[in-house]
């Protein structure tokens, strides 16, 4: 049985992989699957380390490719087991078969995405550009800034996800989260499992499969009078989903004595200006905040943690007052108006009756640095465009590009 | 079929159980499925299950099996059935023979459950061949069945890694320059024995009473085991529904479909040896997929020389078997008929004595 190593809640410094290894250990999930990928590799290691030390009761499925890590945890997760998996980048696209079928079954899995650049070029660093390609199959994502939030959304993202019946992706950052140390207070071992509970394989999805005496079919065809039927109920739990979200977040703050919100606004009740991004670009964002503010402008930040199912309504809310807003986007989504998140929250905010204008910046593309100048050039371009001295051809711009 | 009984908002069909039991058929596979009439699919499927009881989870890939036993809200499966995609059911059921460990070892699951995945031959030889291959590597407790048609049939016969050299299909059709397929058959069979699992064999339902024999064989046996089993389809071999197990029957008694098994890469064993050979050309004509060939003398020259060299190879693995076998103090008879237990007890340090450099 899984040992108990962290008695007491301690502070320890640790990279984003190393946060993730813990979480998973302190789950003691059931079944894990996973292919090496840059930069995820590392965190798989570590894990790999407690198992065979004998800290964890994890069967680990060291599959032959991204494409079996995801089909063995949709067996896992359909047997009854609390599974997950971790890839990036191509892993995901690999996979990416098998998650909308995840999805539609209603199974809990977790994955931790951590973000890296979707070839070509090849590249290993960071963007944004794997999580989108996830964004219509049905899984819930988390964002996540540091290696502390990437640690609490892992322990969330299980209770998130069998609570809702959805699979649930835990983006970390590659490299600039998983590889770079900070802060990270853990919790108890104890705390983790009391928190999600103990593992059921009766419980943990309604029909395993290893409940032979109640035999169910996975995976019939569904032809034109019943796909619409089978579709329709997953819609309306993406929609549930949210308020599972949130709930889980209430109860993680009173554990853990954080203050997780879906969305999380800095300095937006007075602001006139605002940059709305994800990942860890937000606390470079909310120095160039502060540094504004300095000087008179009134700037803030929105940062989006529930990512999927899109929190619409929070965000209408926190950004209605706004006169501009750029979107920081680390992704392009090529031959659309704009890049997806900019697709987003514009569309969360047509329904108002006033609205903010909006800009949409393409940023940090393959890991490029991100620095608070970068910040303060895209609210000095949202400010300029807004005010009227300098004009713009299209709604979408790269904000750190060489020509 | 079984229809479930209420809608429930996820998308599994469930309460089999209850309304099996009104049935008269033990079989694991309920009438009422859409398969073909003269298909040999549903034979190999209930055949194969039977030995393994109702505390089985099985699986299939996408393709014949899959998509005419599970048409929403109907399902002909009496066990627990899972399909997720054309090329992952042998990772899908590796997932939940480790989600089956996983709980076994904890003492939360007392019953003994077994794992059975069934695909066609365009998700083992071809698009499945990756996740086949490394579940077997990994050797998950599990039973990988093949129903080997020789084609993609599900689609409507387009050529696999399977289909015999001269047969038509749809994307290997016979024109005035090329005539049907021009590759030979992937061996996979031989492929699977390679990667030394505990057990590996070829089946052909005709030969019910070996097909069963090594059915219960891999029940007892602790890791992955294969078999490769010939299945005729009447709508793409365009064999007569009634001929559909005469065609089978032909194609062990021409040495087309040997009927073999492997034990860990190191023991092979033939388990029909027909006296004499019948001509290949006698199974050739049942199917009118290749019927054209008979006119060909060079493309039957080239089917004949894959079969019996391939045959000749058999037959010489089995006589290095037999040597073998005889060395570490067994014959090779007694080797196969011992359980697992006895063979890793008996039969493996002596393995280890004799053949490495200790």
């Amino acid at each position: 049985m899984a040992v108990e190593l962290i008695k007491e809640r301690k502070a320890v410094a640790m990279t984003g992989n190393q946060a993730i290894a813990e979480a998973m250990r302190q789950i003691n999930y059931d079944v894990a699957a996973a292919y090496p990928i840059s930069p995820q590799t590392e965190l798989m290691g570590f894990f790999a380390e407690y198992l065979a030390n004998g800290l964890v009761d994890t069967e680990f499925i060291t599959v032959e490719s991204e494409h079996s890590a995801m089909s063995a945890v949709i067996g896992a997760a359909a047997a009854g087991a609390r599974a997950m998996t971790a890839t990036a980048a191509q892993g995901l696209l690999y996979m990416y078969e098998n998650l909308p079928i995840a999805s539609n079954w209603r199974l809990p899995i977790t994955m931790v995405l951590v973000n890296r650049a979707l070839s070509a070029p090849l590249n290993i660093h960071c963007d944004h550009g794997d999580a989108m390609t996830a964004r219509d199959s049905g899984w819930i994502q988390l964002f996540t800034e540091n290696s502390q939030e990437a640690y609490h959304s892992l322990i969330m993202a299980v209770k998130i996800a069998e609570s809702a019946l959805l699979p649930a992706i835990v983006n970390m950052e590659g490299y600039i989260v998983s590889h770079t140390i900070g802060n990270v207070n853990l919790l108890t071992d104890a705390e983790v499992r009391e928190f999600i509970g103990e593992s059921d394989w009766r419980k943990n999805v309604p029909h395993p499969l290893l409940d032979t005496d109640n035999p169910v079919t996975y995976g019939a065809t569904a032809l034109p009078d019943y796909y619409t039927e089978l579709k329709y109920p997953q819609h309306l739990a993406t929609f549930e989903a949210k308020e599972h979200v949130k709930r889980v977040l209430e109860e993680f703050n009173r554990l853990a004595g954080t203050n997780y919100q879906v969305i999380e606004p800095y300095k937006l009740d007075d602001a006139d200006f605002a940059i709305v991004v994800m990942g860890s670009t937000a606390g470079v964002a909310r120095t160039a905040a502060d540094q504004l503010r300095e000087k008179g402008i009134k700037a803030g930040v929105l940062k989006i943690r529930l990512f999927r199912p899109f929190p619409y309504e929070e965000i209408a809310e926190a950004l209605k007052h706004i006169k501009a807003v750029a979107v920081l986007d680390r992704h392009d989504s090529m031959n659309g108006l704009a890049s997806p998140l900019y697709q987003d929250i514009a569309s969360a905010l047509y329904h108002l009756p006033e609205r903010p204008m909006l800009h949409d910046f393409i940023y940090g593309l393959g890991g490029r640095e991100v620095t608070v100048e970068d910040m303060l050039k895209a609210f000095n371009r949202l400010i300029n465009i807004y005010t009227g001295r300098e004009t713009r051809d299209r709604f979408t711009e790269y904000l750190q590009v060489r020509e | 079929m079984t229809k479930r009984k209420k809608f429930v908002n996820i998308p599994v069909l469930t309460n089999l159980a209850e309304e099996s039991r009104d049935w008269p058929y033990e079989n694991p596979l309920a009438p009422g499925h859409r398969m073909c009439p003269g298909c040999s699919i549903p034979p190999i499927v209930n055949m194969a299950l039977l030995e393994y009881g109702k505390d089985v989870v099985t699986g299939s890939n996408t393709g014949c099996l899959e998509v005419t036993t599970g048409v929403f809200p109907y399902t002909a499966w009496t066990v627990p059935w899972i399909h997720v995609a054309f090329e992952n059911n042998a990772a899908v059921i590796s997932g939940a023979e480790a989600a089956y460990r996983a709980f076994k070892k904890k003492g939360k699951i007392d019953k003994e459950i077994h794992f059975v995945s069934i695909n066609g031959d365009g998700g083992s030889y071809d698009i499945g061949f990756q996740s086949l291959s490394g579940a077997a590597e990994r050797n998950h407790n599990m039973l990988y069945i093949c129903y080997n048609n020789e084609g993609y049939q599900n689609t409507g016969y387009q050529r696999s890694s399977a289909t015999p050299i001269g047969a038509f299909t749809k994307t290997t059709p016979v024109g005035s320059k090329v005539v049907g397929k021009e590759e030979k058959r992937k061996d996979l069979t031989l492929i699977m024995a390679a990667h030394e699992i505990p057990y590996t064999a070829q089946a052909n339902p005709f030969n019910y009473k070996d097909f069963t024999y090594k059915i219960k064989k891999t029940k007892d046996i602790k890791g992955f085991k294969f078999i490769n089993v010939l299945q005729s389809c009447t709508l793409s071999w365009r064999t007569k529904p009634e001929d559909a197990f005469r065609a089978l029957k032909l194609a062990t008694e021409t040495l087309y479909w040997p009927l073999y098994e492997v034990l860990e890469g190191k023991f092979w064993r033939i388990n029909i040896k027909p006296a004499k050979p019948k001509p290949i050309e006698d199974y050739i004509a049942m199917q009118p997929r290749w019927r054209h060939v008979l006119k060909m003398p060079e493309v039957l020259d080239r089917i004949k020389e894959e079969i019996y060299t391939k045959w000749d190879f058999l037959v010489r693995m089995e006589k290095l078997s037999k040597e073998l076998a005889e060395d570490l103090g067994f014959s090779l008879d007694e080797i196969f008929n011992m359980s697992w237990e006895e063979y890793q007890d008996k039969v493996k340090p002596k393995l280890k004595e004799k053949t490495y450099l200790f």
